[in-house]
């Protein structure tokens, strides 16, 4: 595990992208080929199996650093990670236990069924024989939750760097259902078995929000225009008599949705779509808003009652796999002409529609179709350029989001709460209230949108400035108003002010702005009667 | 009470005189230079011989008067001392003694000897009053040769590769702390404006410092390509380090413990150095001195008052105006010095 935490000492001392690649790359051209497994296993979010509580994780170190429970958990907040914390409440290591990084996930997975006495003397042990940096890591093999500062597409460049393969080949091959158990480097890496895993989807690609004038983007007539719908991104995989759902954050959300089993019987095996998948009124043939869509999000499984209420579509806008050819290459105009026939073919019932152009002859047109997303249920315009390649990943030029933009409210911050992890000493999850007649009432948190020297000003402002104190909250003197941006309104009988807000951030902090000028619930009840 | 926690500071009746008042009082104590606990405005100032040269460049025209560690002023029915803090040059603990029942106000203190200050002396009493700026058990200092150890293989790695190691330090205390742990073999050392004031300062009362070569125009990268800086933090990121052509920054401060704090910083390296105590530290100190009774300023008051309470001290807190290395400072990078 030395090596990996050399790594990680790399990785955590520098902010700079090309010695954090070069730091990784070093890594995966000379440690061992199961540690870098497990490394890319690790970096792209699968972790082993918690096999142990934080619960008797946390007496542990407490028990074995000598301090009452409750000065451990007077830590935790402080420095805002577990496995830090009890690296650094330890006492200072007695021996020196030398094994790899799969030598110790080995070690943890031989006590998922051991007796607690057995785990916790295995646990003391390696808290013993690790220094600092390698407990550390350790307890984060245990707990999970990996946050190296590096992201997929970083460590996918430091591989592309040590093995010669391109980046996009290997974002393909690493995505999926793998598991660091089942591979090796060879299979994973070196050379895949491309009929090994039915389920593999593409790379999504993402598009960047406009930030120009669309005219810029040349002639309209080189571009596609559709609806940015309000759903979630999904890619349908119809191979080999199966269905695989994934989302753009790949999880696999194929169970939460099975209406979409029927389509395997209508389409060929060997078709990929993009799309968004809404909640659909197929009678109005028009999108369900988000909230419709969300009870479905969060659950495994379905039940009738919910299917009922909520029918989901997939809205496909692309093709990237066509009876078994990878498309992606293919010009745009081409994947959706095929796309458009294959979907003409079917009858309406099935839950897939496509995703209709909007048709424009200026630049105009699009801009007065933008202007009318919100009452259609749309967050406003994508542009994506006929004759382009679908690529991976965020890649500027081809696709554009040309959302409509948010909504805006200036609101009084009333109560504050740190962060967590690297924001851990300062106050950066505010609630936002609005007036009624003389009251302020609460209507919205929001956690971003300011720079960090303005979170570390309002941090000062808020330490000087708390009137009471709820466990973590602190209630500040009315004072401070900020310009509140979100995407949408709903009607929410949970919330206080009766409304639940799209995304609210911060916008700006209107320093300009006295308390009282401040928004009233009026204001926000007329924003929810027009856009709810 | 032999002190009693008023509006301006902490108050002793017997001698009429306040310990770093923060509002402005006839008579003050004073037990370092640093700007939470050395304010302007009070009619007359006492602090130690060391510690008056900084108070003074940083105040301006003060009636100050001085002492040496352990001598015994009567003022009124007080008998006060001041004793070695180790905390910066001339930092003192403060023991105020009335009708035989003692107290001692410790200021900002530290443990560990940095090779600079006044080793810190613990003064028994019945009663201590202490920060605890780093009163949790996740704040634990390396040892001082595994520090310079560190700081001078980042140095010799950034002359390796081409670059400036430019380290964020504050201006008085740290700054001159570290020159010391830094090897001459290596390069020069440059200094900001605000480190090199507080340098002539300390140097001026016979403190020895390593040579240093204040920063101004013509010294840069190309001079001085194996140089470290030493500088505020506030100068990190700013233009006047243009100068230097690559850099890699670092910052030595406590917080650098916490990873947290370390990548907000987004400094290249973070070293774990301060001039407060540890959690180790804070617990020793606290033992030396005897006390029964133990009051808790600055820092995690609640928590380290309730720890102590634990440990049989009869433990209280009080709510002072001292900052002492707070995490605002690090955020904000405020400097001391002028």
């Amino acid at each position: 595990m030395k090596a990996f935490a050399a790594l990680f000492t790399a990785l955590d001392q520098t902010t700079r992208t090309s010695v954090k690649t070069a730091a990784l790359a070093e890594y995966f051209s000379t440690a061992p080929e199961d540690d870098r497994v497990w490394t890319i296993a690790l970096l792209s979010g699968r972790r082993p199996r918690r096999a142990i509580t934080t619960t008797k994780l946390r007496e542990w170190a407490a028990e074995h650093a000598g301090i009452p429970l409750w000065l451990f958990e007077a830590c935790y907040p402080v420095v805002g990670d577990l496995s830090e914390t009890i690296a650094l409440v330890l006492p200072e290591p007695k021996t020196r236990i030398e094994k790899s990084l799969s030598g110790w996930i080995a070690t943890l997975r031989g006590l998922d069924n051991a007796e607690d006495d057995v785990r916790k003397a295995a646990i003391l042990e390696a808290w013993d024989g690790l220094p600092p940096i390698e407990r550390f890591v350790f307890n984060k093999l245990i707990t999970g939750g990996w946050r190296m500062g590096v992201s997929q597409k970083l460590m996918t460049r430091a591989l592309a760097k040590a093995t010669g393969i391109e980046e996009a080949e290997l974002t393909h091959r690493l995505m999926g259902d793998w598991s660091p158990d089942k591979v090796s480097w060879d299979s994973l890496i070196e050379a895949p078995d491309p009929t090994a895993d039915l389920s593999r989807p593409y790379p999504f690609y993402l598009a960047y929000q406009v930030d120009g004038e669309p005219h810029e983007l040349g002639d309209v007539s080189d571009w596609l225009a559709e609806r940015k719908w309000d759903g979630i991104r999904g890619q349908l995989i119809l191979r080999g008599g199966e269905r695989h759902l994934w989302s753009r954050g790949e999880e696999l959300m194929t169970d939460r949705f099975p209406e979409f089993a029927q389509l395997v019987d209508f389409l060929p095996p060997g078709t990929v779509m993009d799309g968004e998948v809404l909640a659909y009124d197929r009678e109005a043939e028009a999108p369900l808003s988000f909230n419709r869509l969300q009870p479905r999000i969060g659950r495994k499984t379905v039940p009738k009652k919910l299917l009922a209420e909520a029918p989901c579509i997939l809205m496909a806008y692309d093709l990237l796999e066509w009876q078994g050819a990878d498309l992606r290459q293919t010009p745009l105009v081409d994947r959706r002409a095929i796309l458009q026939d294959a979907l003409g073919a079917l009858p309406p019932e099935l839950p897939i529609r496509l995703s209709p152009r909007v048709e424009a002859e200026t630049w105009d047109d699009l801009a007065k179709a933008r202007a009318i997303s919100r009452e259609i249920g749309a967050e406003g315009l994508m542009l994506k350029r006929l004759s382009a390649p679908y690529l991976a990943g965020r890649k500027k030029g081809d696709w554009w989001k040309w959302k409509v933009d948010p909504l805006t409210i200036d609101a009084v911050m009333i109560y504050a709460q740190a962060g967590s992890g690297r924001r851990a000493t300062l106050y950066t999850d505010f609630t936002f209230a609005v007036w009624d007649d003389n009251d302020l009432v609460p209507f919205t948190k929001a956690y971003s949108g300011l720079t960090d020297a303005e979170f570390r000003e309002i941090t000062a402002w808020v330490r000087k400035n708390t009137t009471d104190r709820f466990g973590p909250v602190r209630a500040v003197t009315p004072h401070h108003v900020f310009e509140i941006a979100f995407e949408g309104i709903q009607a929410s009988p949970r919330h206080k002010s009766g409304v639940a807000l799209r995304f609210p951030r911060m916008a700006r902090w209107r320093k300009d702005k006295p308390l009282n000028e401040a928004n009233t619930l009026e204001d926000l009840n007329a924003m929810l009667a027009q856009y709810g | 009470m032999v002190l009693e926690f008023k509006e301006a500071g902490i108050y002793c009746p017997a001698a009429d005189a306040y310990i770093d008042p923060w509002r402005p009082v006839p008579r003050a104590l004073i037990t370092h230079g640093h700007s939470d606990h050395a304010r302007p405005g009070h009619g007359t100032y006492l602090a130690t011989e060391a510690a008056a040269p900084v108070i003074r460049h940083r105040l301006g025209d003060i009636r100050i008067e001085t002492t040496r560690y352990g001598v015994e002023h009567r003022m009124g029915d007080a008998t006060i001392s001041f004793h070695p803090a180790g905390h910066v040059p001339g930092s003192a603990q403060i023991r105020v003694e009335v009708g035989g029942e003692v107290w001692v106000a410790s200021g900002d203190y530290k443990t560990i000897d940095d090779g600079l200050s006044e080793p810190f002396e613990p003064v028994r009493c019945h009663t201590f009053i202490t920060e605890s700026t780093f009163g949790l058990p996740i704040y634990d200092w390396p040892a001082q040769d595994l520090l310079a150890r560190d700081l001078n293989a980042w140095w010799a790695g950034c002359v390796a590769e081409g670059k400036r190691a430019v380290l964020g330090v504050y201006a008085l205390g740290k700054a001159q702390r570290i020159m010391r742990l830094l090897d001459p073999s290596i390069g020069p050392i440059l200094t900001h404006g605000a480190v090199e004031a507080t340098n002539k300062v300390l140097r001026g009362q016979g403190l020895i410092l390593p040579d240093t070569i204040h920063v101004t125009d013509g010294v840069d990268a190309k001079s001085h390509p194996n140089a470290i800086v030493l500088a505020p933090p506030s100068a990190l990121g700013s233009a006047w380090m243009k100068r230097f052509g690559t850099v890699s920054t670092g910052f030595a401060s406590g917080w650098m413990r916490l990873r947290g704090v370390r990548r907000r910083r987004a400094a290249d390296r973070g070293f774990v150095v301060s001039d407060h105590a540890d959690w180790k530290g804070l617990n020793w100190a606290i033992a030396q001195t005897g006390a029964e009774r133990v009051f808790v300023t600055h820092g995690y008051t609640a928590q380290f008052s309730k720890w102590l309470s634990e440990q049989g001290y009869e433990a209280g807190i009080v709510e002072t105006e001292f900052g002492g290395e707070s995490l605002d400072d690090v955020e904000e990078a405020e400097v001391t010095a002028p």
